[in-house]
């Protein structure tokens, strides 16, 4: 018989082999970052004060976009192939199968983008203070996103021309995320304590940890059959 | 061989905004069956696959696994059921051993190992070769080696033999029969007829009420 | 109970019975309205600051409250929908989302009409504000969601999780603007709008707040009613409605 632990790993090793076999797929949403923040000096100004007081923002936001672009491929291939049918009818729980494949996927495109936006701050000449905050805010932060997300993209699997749709459908769900993150690394940097507002952060991912994987559940059984 | 029914469904009703693709569709999957579905593009083959595997609900109606509703043993349902779809379920990017190495982990395929299963396929040699260098008639093989590892009783086929050749159909019927010979239950779906005489058919019309 | 429930689930009961209250709805709707618009706008005391600009109020706060009403209304029917699968709740659903929508939008609307006369441009992001566009950007993902499935089934169901997904969101993303408009609040602006009212000015906005509710039933009721005929459009009855008599 197949075991939960089984299913539950298995899962994720498989993405986590495919995601290796497609490498080049895995540098695109860090390039996608790295573009995004070069566009900022290019079109605001130089200046590193007026950087540094953009840079929470912007690296926020551009981790943001840069999560929502891969976020697309978190049900959508193995829709097309049907290798997601095959995953909804084992006889384990679906929501976490579900978890383990938000997982896999996080590791995969949230975890970079955490560990590239040290090289972003220092580019957005970011004060000194502001890089654990960022780090650790990021962390919960794409955690959220990849949960939430996986809802939106399990309602969209189905749809052509779904990822537009995607982004409009969780990007307001982010919103609360952004604020905490960004004032976390904005209050860091003014010499302020931001424990609370991380805690903020923490408590907005273990709730999405929480509801996400049984509401994506939800949403794949009713989004197959688009 | 018993003639103990597996499946049993009762005047199942499915409405695609309004349009009722079928209006009280009954009958039942008796063990050591293998039940052919047949009928014109469109009338529903598929749709009633999906609702067979609780892939795609259904409006009104009941379907009863050995007597007790679906929805009350849904797990222990899945544990009894097989269902390949149209789309093979493999990925590409692997090879075919490592795909079913993934699904056995999610399904009771316990039967034989995966090595064994593509062997018994007509698959020797393709074992550890990424599935995009496989032809379609290779990756429908070895979306149906799956067969020969699962412990279902319920086998559930949309176009089994889509891209077979003719020792590939031939395969397929030999093991669909050594599946039902040992008590088990075939429902397929195919436009082609199979060389086998066994099989019962259940013709869809466009709108049918068929009755078994 | 039990009875009474499964015949509120039954579109055609339903039809009947909501034929019969829409006048009612219609006359109260109007009547709370015309009472409150001519209170507001012509009796009501003029506002020491901001002269007659305030005026606006009496659309702009009734509609903020329903539009957010709105959304729980919507949610609270996909829920009931997707529970029991009740074929009058997913209507309702359907129905409330455009409406919704629109007064979200009007809120806004009148929300940056108000705000030239009072800040000098027409949009500032103001807590109440943003929180307002944020929950109309939710309406529009529901409504764009609802759109692109090929079935109304799926889409149903689709648009009643996204829906509940969105409720559990709603207090967070409203406290979470909340508190992110306190750390950027600029000093000079501050609009207070109820706690200082005057009762000659609040009366009027409670009456134009109960029109508002009585004209979201009759039009969440009117919409209602075209999506049953919509979807029941196969039922005896409802050909038989079409026949003329």
């Amino acid at each position: 018989m197949t075991t939960l632990s089984g299913a539950f790993f298995g899962v994720i090793r498989r993405d986590l082999s495919i995601a290796m076999r497609h490498r080049g797929d895995l540098l695109n949403p860090l390039f996608f970052f790295l573009i995004v923040v070069t566009l900022v000096p290019l079109s605001i100004s130089p200046e590193p004060a007026r950087l540094a007081a953009m840079a929470p923002g912007m690296i926020w936001i551009s981790a943001l976009l840069a999560t929502l672009l891969a976020l697309d491929n978190l049900f959508q291939d193995d829709f097309t192939d049907g290798s997601l049918v095959q995953l909804m009818l084992s006889p384990q729980p679906l929501w976490l199968l579900v978890l383990a494949k938000i997982i896999a996927h996080w590791l995969v495109t949230g975890l970079p983008v955490v560990l590239f936006s040290p090289l972003l701050g220092l580019m957005l000449s970011l004060p000194e203070e502001g890089f654990a905050p960022l780090l650790l805010g990021l962390v919960l932060g794409t955690a959220v996103f990849s949960l939430l997300g996986a809802v939106g993209a399990a309602l969209t699997v189905a749809l052509h021309k779904g990822s537009v749709l995607l982004s409009l459908l969780v990007m307001p769900l982010y919103v609360p995320v952004l604020i905490f993150g960004t004032s976390a690394v904005q209050r860091a940097v003014d010499g302020m304590s931001y424990g609370g507002v991380m805690a903020m952060l923490a408590a907005a991912s273990a709730f999405s940890l929480l509801v996400a994987p049984f509401a994506a559940a939800g949403a794949l059984k009713v989004g197959i059959n688009g | 061989m018993s003639s103990q029914s597996l499946l049993e469904f009762q005047a199942l009703t499915f409405e695609r905004d309004d349009w009722p693709l079928f209006n009280g569709l009954s009958g039942t999957i008796n063990a050591g069956e293998i039940l052919q579905i047949t009928g014109p593009n469109g009338c529903g083959k598929t749709t009633l696959l999906h609702i067979l595997a609780t892939i795609q609900p259904f409006n009104t109606g009941s379907l009863c696994w050995l007597g007790s509703d679906i929805s009350l043993c849904r797990q222990q349902y899945l544990s009894a059921i097989a269902f390949i779809g149209h789309k093979p379920g493999l990925k590409l990017s692997l090879t075919p051993r490592e795909n079913l190495q993934w699904l056995a982990q999610l399904q009771p395929l316990t039967r034989c190992t995966s090595a064994e299963a593509l062997v018994r396929i007509g698959l020797a040699g393709f074992e550890d070769v990424p599935c995009h260098t496989l032809s379609a008639g290779q990756l429908r093989r070895a979306a149906l080696a799956t067969l020969c590892m699962t412990q279902a009783s319920l086998w559930l086929l949309d176009e089994p033999l889509t891209a077979l050749d003719v020792q590939g159909i031939a395969d397929l019927e030999a093991l669909l029969l050594a599946h039902a010979a040992q008590g088990g239950a075939v429902v397929l779906s195919s436009h082609q007829a199979l060389i086998n005489p066994v099989v019962r058919t259940l013709a869809l019309d466009a709108m049918a009420e068929a009755e078994l | 109970m039990w009875q009474w429930f499964h015949k509120l689930g039954s579109p055609r009961w339903f039809y009947q019975i909501s034929g019969k209250f829409l006048p009612w709805l219609a006359l109260a709707s109007m009547v709370l309205i015309v009472t409150g618009v001519v209170w507001g706008l012509a009796f009501a005391p003029e506002d020491a600051r901001q002269g007659n600009s305030f005026r606006i109020i009496y659309i702009h706060v009734p509609a903020s409250f329903l539009a957010l009403a709105g959304y729980y209304v919507m949610a609270a029917a996909g829920a009931v929908g997707m529970i029991w699968k009740m074929k009058l709740a997913d209507m309702v659903m359907v129905a409330a989302a455009p409406l919704g929508a629109a007064l979200t939008f009007i809120a806004l609307f009148t929300g940056a009409v108000w705000g030239k006369p009072t800040w000098g441009t027409y949009w500032i992001w103001d807590a109440r504000i943003t929180s307002m566009l944020v929950l109309l950007f939710l309406y529009i993902g529901i409504i764009a969601l609802s759109r692109s499935f090929s079935t109304r089934e799926t889409s149903t169901r689709a648009c009643a999780i996204l829906a509940l997904v969105g409720t559990v969101n709603i207090p967070i993303i409203y406290k979470s603007v909340d508190w992110w408009y306190t750390l950027h609040q600029p000093a000079t602006i501050k609009l207070t709008g109820a706690p200082s009212m005057h009762p000659d000015m609040f009366k009027p906005l409670l009456v134009m707040i109960l029109g508002f509710y009585c004209f979201y039933a009759l039009v969440l009721l009117l919409n209602t009613r075209t999506e049953i005929l919509l979807r029941e459009g196969r039922a005896t009855w409802v050909k038989e409605l079409a026949q003329p008599k």
